[in-house]
């Protein structure tokens, strides 16, 4: 799960880390109260959950109140990466005179929290790692010790040979390391940290990316979610315990596990067609669970046919079926629906759905072949 | 011989008054795999429909059967310290079914087990099967067969979908097995090709990889420093759009890493052929065998 730069930075100050004062509004004319209240500059930075920002004018400097008013009407309502800029941070400003990056993240090979910081902040990390992997420092941490002093001395320094700005950072890594293992993050990152004219460290940006998993540990964070930020048919899967990804293509889908669903869209793909998005109904299907697939596959217009490839193991086939019968019921469904069920109780489901005029297909490379046709 | 299953294995199967574990443990049971034991805190004393004998600690279980592994059915919360209890009693193998488990509670459990000497297979995995000898999973058990080739996989219906082809053109399977598909997993890609290389049934094994993390460049790699059996490979996930969690935790193309392209390329770079669909790894197989 994604939070907004406005909730991270609350995360990170109660960890102790140096966060400048901020007020998050969603009103233009709200943004002077906040400026005069937080002292000029300011900087008016649009909240949502894409990177970015910058660069889609979402983030802009204000040295008076009237000023902060009239960059928070420009972010306001601007569309980044396809998402409404609906509320913004005011900030109070800091000079920059040097700005490092600094990440936590799971690393998969050590398979351990990892820290990552690079003397080269304030850009796209990414970027850094592919032409100058040089300027950055990765060293996995051992969670039953934490993030050792002698590894924080290690950090710090590859960011700044100032002792006393040094040892700033590696406060800040302390604290950003005990925010990322206390709040179950999956990803941590501070881009930039800055160092001011006078030697002060801040952390002028937040970003928290939380472990969906872990969620139920944490009713606090999970209210942060902003499902008005998210794709609503997204959000809906959420809710029936679906997991979902929109895309572009005509072919809806439902399947059965995570690899299948890829591999069905992939093929779809390789037979000239387009998937309409990623969808797994999980394990321990329910006829309940078809039909809320089914629902949330109609939300898009775009979708033309529909493909459904089960192998069932502990999924059920008739169970599956029964889902199917009861949404061309309640649905009136009017779109083809071509139907592969592998597995358990294969036979019942086929039975099942004899009478109707769904589309059999007799293997899953027949099922994307129909599929496609039906879609025209 | 197959790898990490057999007839040797003696099975605890953790969470076995549950809805998923009492149905997997019948299943195992009717496959043939020898399942001595359940365990469920506060449920000791019982037997379940099979006759197997529940026990209230992984402790009580291990001492009265002599079992040797164990596997997991336990709801998310409760599974890190299943893992742990099972290798605390001494459980040389553990493989945990249960989805869901928070990366936090992951890497803390790994050096835990890792001290007592433990495998872990999992978390989110199908799990292992040896065709004929022991099933240690939810796999359905009748679309394998016996044979020589070993499959490694981060997911569970592609696998079925996979081994099922391959069972149909005659191409029995030493073992399969689900790595699981969340980022952080007690045994890897790499550690399982390991396991193969040094099984003297496996002739060749077949690689079904996804988008996500470098396992499979790695995999590459050690194939292109000698690798002494021949390697089929599918890869799912190359319609999958960046920074998406395609279902599994683990399956996500971040910072533009971990796609399905660079893994093929890196594959075809040390001359393994790519299946295109999952029908036709059979080809390849019955081309390098």
């Amino acid at each position: 799960m994604k939070i907004h730069e406005a909730d991270a930075r609350g995360i990170f100050a109660g960890y102790g880390l140096p966060v400048p004062p901020s007020k998050m509004i969603t009103k233009a004319g709200d943004a002077k109260a906040a400026a005069e209240q937080l002292g000029c500059p300011v900087v008016v930075k649009a909240q949502v959950l894409v990177g970015g920002r910058g660069k889609a004018g979402g983030v802009k400097l204000a040295s008076t109140p009237e000023e902060a008013v009239e960059k928070a009407e420009a972010i306001l309502g601007l569309d980044i990466k396809g998402l409404t800029v609906e509320k913004v941070l005011v900030a109070k400003a800091v000079d920059i005179d040097k700005e490092f990056y600094v990440g936590m993240i799971f690393d998969r090979g050590s398979r351990r929290p990892m820290m990552m910081v690079s003397p080269a902040g304030g850009v796209d990390i990414e970027e850094v790692a592919r032409t100058t992997p040089e300027k950055i420092l990765k060293l996995p941490v051992n969670p039953e010790g934490g993030l050792m002093p002698f590894q924080v001395r290690r950090l710090a320094s590859f960011l700044s040979s100032d002792k006393a700005v040094a040892k700033q950072i590696g406060k800040a890594l302390k604290g950003l390391y005990d925010a990322f293992m206390g709040s179950d993050a999956s990803l941590a990152e501070i881009n930039p940290l800055v160092e001011d004219p006078d030697g002060k460290v801040w952390a002028i940006d937040a970003k928290i990316n939380l472990d969906d998993n872990a969620l139920f540990r944490h009713p606090e964070i999970a209210e942060m979610r902003d499902d008005a930020s998210e794709d609503q048919g997204e959000v809906t899967a959420r809710e029936a315990d679906l997991s979902f990804v929109k895309l572009d293509g005509r072919i809806g889908c439902i399947v059965n596990g995570a690899g299948l669903a890829m591999a069905t869209m992939d093929m779809i793909k390789h037979f000239g067609g387009e998937p309409a998005n990623f969808l797994d109904i999980g394990g321990s299907s329910s006829p309940e669970k078809v039909l809320s697939a089914i629902k949330i596959i109609l939300r898009d217009e775009n979708v033309k046919s529909i493909l459904i490839n089960i192998f069932g193991g502990i999924t059920r086939c008739d169970d599956v079926a029964n889902g199917l019968i009861v949404a061309k019921e309640k649905l009136g469904l009017d779109i083809p629906l071509v139907v592969r069920l592998t597995g358990t109780n294969e036979v019942e489901a086929k039975e099942i759905l004899a009478s109707t005029e769904m589309i059999a297909a007799l293997d899953m490379e027949d099922a994307v072949k129909k599929a496609i046709e039906a879609a025209g | 011989m197959s790898i990490l299953v057999d007839k040797n294995t003696k099975l605890i199967v953790q969470g076995i008054t549950g809805r998923d574990g009492g149905f997997h443990a019948s299943q195992m049971v009717a496959y043939g795999t020898n399942v001595v034991g359940g365990v469920t805190p506060g449920k000791g004393g019982q037997k379940t429909e099979d006759g197997v004998p529940v026990f209230d600690s992984m402790a009580d279980a291990v001492a009265a059967t002599g079992a040797n592994t164990s596997v997991i059915y336990v709801p998310a919360a409760f599974a890190a310290d299943a893992i742990c209890e099972a290798s605390d009693a001494g459980c040389k193998l553990v493989v945990c079914i249960s989805e869901g488990l928070p990366v936090r509670d992951m890497v803390k459990v790994l050096p835990f087990i890792t001290e007592r000497g433990t495998r872990l297979i999992g978390p989110n995995s199908p799990g292992i099967i040896s065709p004929g000898r022991s099933k240690v999973g939810i796999m359905p058990g009748d679309i394998h067969a016996e044979g020589n080739v070993g499959v490694v996989s981060r997911s569970g219906t592609l696998t079925y979908e996979i081994v099922y082809h391959l069972t149909q053109n005659g191409l029995g399977q030493s073992t399969c097995i689900g790595i699981g598909g969340d980022p952080i997993v007690g045994t890897n890609l790499l550690d399982t090709m390991e396991l193969f290389a040094a099984d003297d049934e496996t002739d060749a094994v077949v690689l079904i990889g996804e988008i996500g993390g470098n396992d499979e460049e790695l995999a590459a790699e050690m194939i292109k420093n000698s690798y002494p059996k021949k390697v089929g490979v599918f890869i799912a996930g190359h319609s999958a759009p960046p920074g998406k969690r395609m279902g599994h935790a683990g399956a996500i193309v971040s910072g533009g890493t971990g796609t399905a392209a660079e893994k093929v390329a890196a594959f075809a770079a040390v001359g393994v052929e790519v299946a295109d669909t999952p029908a036709q790894i059979v080809d390849i197989m019955k081309r390098l065998i």
